[in-house]
């Protein structure tokens, strides 16, 4: 029973196939888009139909929203799924969606424009009675006011674009003069990457940990939670690793998290899946980092702990149906891991795009999404996340042991791949024992020699 | 004078300006020294700066800016000095 006829899928690589498996099995037909370099890809021909939408570069193609809407058009599909990236938190989609009577697999415009500012999301969350990273509460206009704040504040603070995302827009301040020199550079930057140059400073958290729970809300006011991820581990602003449960939290700690998510989401009226980021400061205080108003890269460790399907929850939430289970029927069982595998050196981490000469993927047990298949070209124009590896086991070591010997008997060929780097992760003592930082790459790239 | 050719040692997309808004980094005809960046290759959301190889003058760009680029094809031709 479907609760679409057709939908299209504003993507491409692991997350388009991902949709499409879900939709196949729920009998929903499927509208692959692609660009030039994109038209051998898997998810193409793993869908019903597929349009072409032009040029490589994704400005062209991808985020081009008159395209994405023709194509709906053309082959009559009544909902949009954005995935992640690309358009996926663009209110001016949404808004053409109502538009042309399609329906837009997310939340609102209106709660997508709130949560897509981070100023603006802290604020809503500090209503909402969430603690938020002490920082500034305006936009800071001119250089003067931002050392006022700075001053109230207290040293380090991070500079901040609000439209900022994936390590962009951010710099670490450590004194006036440093303030002074990269207000205006701060502020371009935001500008030219994001178009608003709206900043802002925050109070400095050393050795943070990056915890983040996954909410979903229907349009008939339910809202449950689905436990947290662990993210810590990332290469420059960038999740590498995602686990869950948490390593870190006690049950105590947890029950305060998923509360702090909930009533948080709730207080924004929020319908689709979600996640809210939180950070963790060395005393384990957490704050209210941003907002995720879509599917995320490591929703399937979710999937793997609680059973259930966030797609078709996402569909289920965009046809206006009842969220399938009630909080306390939401449970979770042993401990999942995921790795990404990116096509690039590891350990520069400089790209590595080229063809794919082998790709060998044991099952075992183990959870492959990946976008790519032998002999697929993995093409300069897109993110380097070809792939990503799950495991799922009744304990958190029995976990690290299986993803060892699944990334052990992984063979990929042609291109560079961070396996190896994957690998050194899994057999390192602090990884082993859960006390890890968001430095834990940083710091193991200035200690060990990768092989 | 000796020509020299400014090639991209990566595939990506070529852009002659730092971004959108602003002015490119050279012009056909500037003089350039060894080191300074004349565009940017964007290869996987990341961004490669392209750098004159020789002190010299510009003679010209061989590709458009926002245009596609392979590995190895030629972005510049510069008089060297």
């Amino acid at each position: 029973m479907g609760y679409f006829n057709k939908i299209l899928i504003a993507n491409r690589g692991e997350i388009a196939r991902r949709i499409i498996r879900t939709c196949n099995r729920l009998g929903i037909q499927t509208v692959a888009v692609y660009s030039d370099a994109d038209k051998d890809a898997p998810y193409v021909k793993e869908a019903t139909e597929s349009v072409n939408i032009g040029e490589n570069q994704a400005k062209k193609s991808y985020l081009n929203i008159d395209k994405i809407i023709a194509a709906a058009k053309e082959t009559n599909a009544e909902a949009i799924h954005p995935g992640y990236g690309f358009l996926s938190e663009n209110p001016a989609l949404v808004e053409r969606c109502e538009t042309e009577n399609i329906v837009f697999i997310g939340p609102t415009a209106e709660v997508m424009k709130l949560m897509s500012s981070k100023l603006e999301s802290r604020i809503q969350m500090s209503e909402a009675g969430i603690p938020v990273v002490p920082g500034s509460e305006k936009r800071l206009e001119s250089v003067e006011q931002a050392l006022t704040v700075a001053d109230s504040l207290g040293f380090p603070l991070m500079l901040k674009a609000s439209a900022g995302g994936g390590g962009i827009g951010m710099k670490l301040i450590q004194t006036e003069e440093e303030l002074t020199k990269n207000f205006s550079s701060v502020k371009q930057q935001s500008q030219q990457f994001f178009g608003d140059d709206a900043v802002f400073l925050e109070k400095w958290i050393s050795n943070p940990r990056h915890i983040e729970v996954q909410v979903a809300g229907d349009t008939h006011g339910n809202m449950v939670h689905l436990y947290e991820r662990e993210c810590s581990v990332q290469r420059r602003h960038q999740k590498v690793i995602e686990e869950s449960p948490s390593p870190f939290l006690s049950e105590k700690q947890r029950g305060e998290l998923v509360n702090a998510a909930l009533t948080g989401a709730k207080h924004l009226g929020y319908t689709n899946v979600g996640t809210m980021e939180f950070i963790f400061d060395g005393e384990a205080n957490f704050y209210f980092l941003e907002m995720n108003t879509r599917l995320q890269v490591e929703h399937p460790v979710t999937e793997e702990i609680t059973g259930v399907d966030l797609v078709e929850w996402q569909l289920r939430i965009a046809a206006n149906e009842r969220l399938p289970l009630r909080q306390e029927e939401i449970t979770k069982q042993g401990h999942a891991i995921e790795c990404r595998v990116y096509a690039e050196d590891p350990v520069t981490y400089f790209p590595s795009p080229g063809t794919i000469e082998t790709l060998k993927l044991v099952e075992d047990g183990a959870r492959f999404e990946f976008g790519v298949v032998e002999r697929t070209v993995v093409s300069p124009f897109y993110d380097p996340m070809i792939g990503k590896v799950i495991v799922h086991s009744e304990d958190r070591k029995t976990a690290i042991h299986k993803m060892k010997e699944v990334l052990a008997q992984m063979e990929i060929s042609g291109i560079k791949t961070n396996i190896s780097l994957l690998e050194n992760i899994m057999s390192q003592k602090p990884f082993e024992l859960g006390d890890y930082t968001t430095n834990f790459l940083q710091e193991l790239a200035d200690t060990i020699q990768i092989k | 004078m000796s020509q020299s050719k400014v090639v991209s040692p990566i595939p990506g997309v070529f852009y002659r300006k730092p971004s959108p808004e602003e002015d490119v980094y050279v012009n056909e005809g500037d003089t350039v020294s060894a080191g300074q960046v004349i565009g940017l290759v964007e290869v996987m959301k990341s961004y490669f700066e392209i750098k004159a190889e020789d002190d010299g003058v510009i003679e010209s760009f061989a590709i458009e800016h926002e245009d596609s680029i392979d590995a190895g094809q030629e972005i510049a031709i510069i008089n060297a000095k």
